[in-house]
């Protein structure tokens, strides 16, 4: 078991976990709002290593990741700078096949695992392609997790559970990242399937903004990942503090909601 | 002959996970996976399925007007000394080789019971096309077209409008094709139950390079035949073709491969190969994978995709389909280009040598025959070039450029 799987496996047994997502380069002050993420109760901490065809990506994340490519921002001083967060929460990577397949699997793997980084989430490489980066991440010790989709039939969810590293993460909804005025319908049942297929820790992620949405979601999984409604806030010219106090609310929700309970 | 339309046997599939040698996979979200399980199932009994592909041989006779010709040019012979014959794709029915591939995938999309389609286009093309066969067909259709190519294709954007498409202009990015396929697949993610992908060229995940290959080798085969019947059983000395994401090239391949011809793909060269500003993605590009697949993308040393540039907004792409860089590695095909300025100016020459106006897109294959006339090709040979579509989409913008140009 990697060592994020044990920390969101303890975790998960206090409250809800809660995964917040930001831009890595994305402003002079990424790492500090990380930092602001972590100390406000996050579980684990997201950085997305910007990609130029984010195909997974709403609006929201594609002008943060245009935003920090634009002002020079690369995989490996993202990475770099990431060595320095200095957080006592893991890190986790979100990026997209190509920069890794650039770099090189082996290489890729070894600079993630150089900087402390706990995992990478690579959306547009599924179970099927997973192999050569696959192998590479689990050797260097960097949990490769996988996505389940509600379009997943169930015998291959069962596969993508066996083989996720860390955690499963389970779209929410039939669409890419971006906020959503209401919970998806589809979410709650994403999160029961994949918590029958696995017994690794369940995030719930895409199109979960508020804490109510976060509340409601967590009954069904073991957590959440928000983004694109902390991006914003960056976007709009927030930092650290305001992100920090976002995180905060959400840990607050999730704490009232409590733990979701027995695992079928 | 028209409405006798003959389809050769199915091509070689591709090996493993859609590969072709090193090239091809499906690197996709997870949420579009099973979709494209279904389509690979859905085509492959449908091509395998005589009803099937007699009902496409009828609508490629009936409706977009095949055969094409093969049409000798004998003024542009004269001038360049070598022989050239020219496939007439701009002679079907919408004016290029896209709808070939588009009914076919009209077809599939009623088989799998879908009601909307949602296509990306560059040039306006293919989402033309797609347009046309959702009208015959009374699918829905939602075209992506990065708002460059709306503003420099506006006769296509209004032709897509009144068939009934909807029309999405894209800003990310370069807002041009690859922009155009980012926002489609996009928008399939959060349809993707009823909603069936129509891809234009042979990129994307697999099984789109094999489907829109098999769809499009119709070219190829026709043409294979036509030749012979007009070279006394021989076959052309070279078979000519421009490449974008590589369709019209690869379909009218498919038809020559054991044939002894040499094949040539034509890329845009921009404002030159060394100017950072073109589309050669064979010449200047690196393995990697967008779109679904593993190919050869212009891309920078970490791994960002690169901004294509070309005058055609049909070759105005940072990639090239998984075949094709198949096709290089093994040296079965070679790549070439064509700058801007060769392409414009081979646009003028067939419509004054032959009273033929070319897509600015086939435009590049020409120009690179028009150069290579007067150096490698050796005289007298005889060269088969594709003309994948017609120019009246381009005239307006032809007209502003050289309208610029006058006044320096
Ligand atoms: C007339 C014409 N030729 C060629 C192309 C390039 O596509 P492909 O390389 O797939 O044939 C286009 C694309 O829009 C086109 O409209």
């Amino acid at each position: 078991m990697t060592p994020l799987e044990v920390h969101l496996r303890a975790r998960r047994e206090r409250a809800p976990l809660l995964v917040p997502y930001v831009t890595g380069g994305f402003g002079a002050g990424w790492t500090d709002v990380v930092r602001a993420a972590a100390a406000a109760g996050a579980d684990a901490v997201e950085v997305g290593i910007p990609f130029s065809d984010p195909v997974m990506d709403g609006p929201t994340i594609q002008e943060a990741s245009h935003r920090a490519l634009a002002s020079g921002a690369t995989p490996a001083s993202i990475v770099a700078e990431a060595a320095r967060l200095d957080v006592d929460v893991p890190v986790v990577v979100m990026t997209y096949y190509n920069p890794v397949l650039h770099a090189g699997h082996e290489r890729f793997a070894g600079s993630l695992a150089d900087a402390g980084i706990a995992g990478a989430i690579v959306p547009d490489l599924p179970l099927d392609e997973l192999d050569g980066w696959g192998e590479a991440a689990t050797a260097a010790g960097v949990a490769p997790v996988l996505l389940a989709a509600p379009t997943t039939p169930p015998e291959r969810l069962v596969r993508i559970g066996a083989r996720t590293e860390g955690f499963l993460y389970a779209v929410a909804l039939l669409g890419v990242t971006g906020e959503r005025r209401d919970l998806a319908p589809e979410a709650r049942g994403m999160g029961r399937r994949c918590r029958e297929a696995t017994d690794k820790p369940v995030l719930l992620g895409v199109g979960i903004s508020t804490p109510e949405q976060a509340a409601e979601a967590s009954s069904a999984a073991d957590g959440v990942v928000v983004g694109s409604a902390l991006v914003r806030i960056l976007l709009e010219g927030g930092g650290p503090e305001a992100v920090g106090e976002a995180v905060a609310e959400l840990r607050r929700a999730l704490d009232r909601a409590g733990p979701s309970g027995s695992r079928p | 002959m028209r409405g006798e339309v003959t389809l050769g046997p199915p091509g070689p599939p591709p090996t493993g996970l859609g590969r072709f040698g090193a090239f091809g996979g499906r690197f996709v979200p997870e949420t579009l996976v099973p979709a494209l399980v279904e389509l690979e199932g859905e085509f492959t009994r449908a091509w395998a399925d005589a009803a099937f592909r007699d009902e496409l041989a009828g609508l490629l006779g009936e409706y977009a007007g095949r055969p094409t010709p093969v049409t000798e040019c004998h003024r542009l012979s004269e001038r360049l000394g070598v022989r050239i014959l020219l496939k007439r794709e701009d002679l079907t029915h919408t004016g290029s080789h896209k709808i070939n591939n588009v009914l076919g995938q009209a077809l599939l999309t009623r088989r799998m019971g879908k009601a909307e389609v949602i296509a990306e286009t560059g040039a306006g093309q293919h989402g033309v096309a797609t347009a046309t066969a959702c009208a015959l067909f009374g699918l829905g259709c939602r075209v992506f077209m990065g708002a460059v190519d709306v503003e420099r294709q506006a006769l296509n954007v209004f032709r897509m409008r009144l068939l009934g498409a909807e029309v999405v202009p894209v800003t990310s990015g370069s807002a041009t094709l690859k922009d155009a396929v980012n926002e489609a697949l996009r928008a399939w993610v959060a349809t993707v139950g009823t909603t069936h992908y129509c891809l234009g060229s042979v990129v994307g995940p697999h099984p789109f390079p094999w489907i829109v290959r098999e769809l499009q080798k119709v070219v190829g085969e026709e043409a294979r035949a036509q030749c012979r019947d007009r070279l006394e059983g021989r076959d052309p000395d070279l078979v000519v073709a421009c490449v974008g994401g590589g369709s019209n090239a690869i379909g009218t391949f498919a038809g020559f491969l054991d044939s002894p011809a040499e094949l040539v793909g034509v890329e845009a060269a921009g404002h030159g190969l060394d100017s950072g500003r073109h589309g050669a993605s064979v010449a200047r590009g690196v393995p990697g994978v967008l779109h679904g697949a593993r190919s050869l993308f212009l891309q920078d040393e970490h791994g960002q995709i690169a901004e294509a540039h070309s005058v055609s907004a049909g070759l105005d792409y940072p990639g090239v389909g998984p075949e094709h860089a198949a096709l290089a590695a093994s040296g079965r095909a070679r790549y070439e280009s064509a700058t801007d300025r060769e392409a414009l100016d081979a646009f003028s020459l067939l419509s004054r040598t032959e009273g033929i106006v070319p897509a600015l897109e086939s435009a590049h294959a020409l120009a690179w025959v028009a150069r290579e006339a007067r150096r490698s090709i050796p005289e007298g040979a005889t060269v088969l070039v594709t003309l994948s579509g017609r120019g009246d989409k381009d005239a307006a913008q032809v007209a502003d450029l050289l309208a610029a140009e006058r006044e320096g």
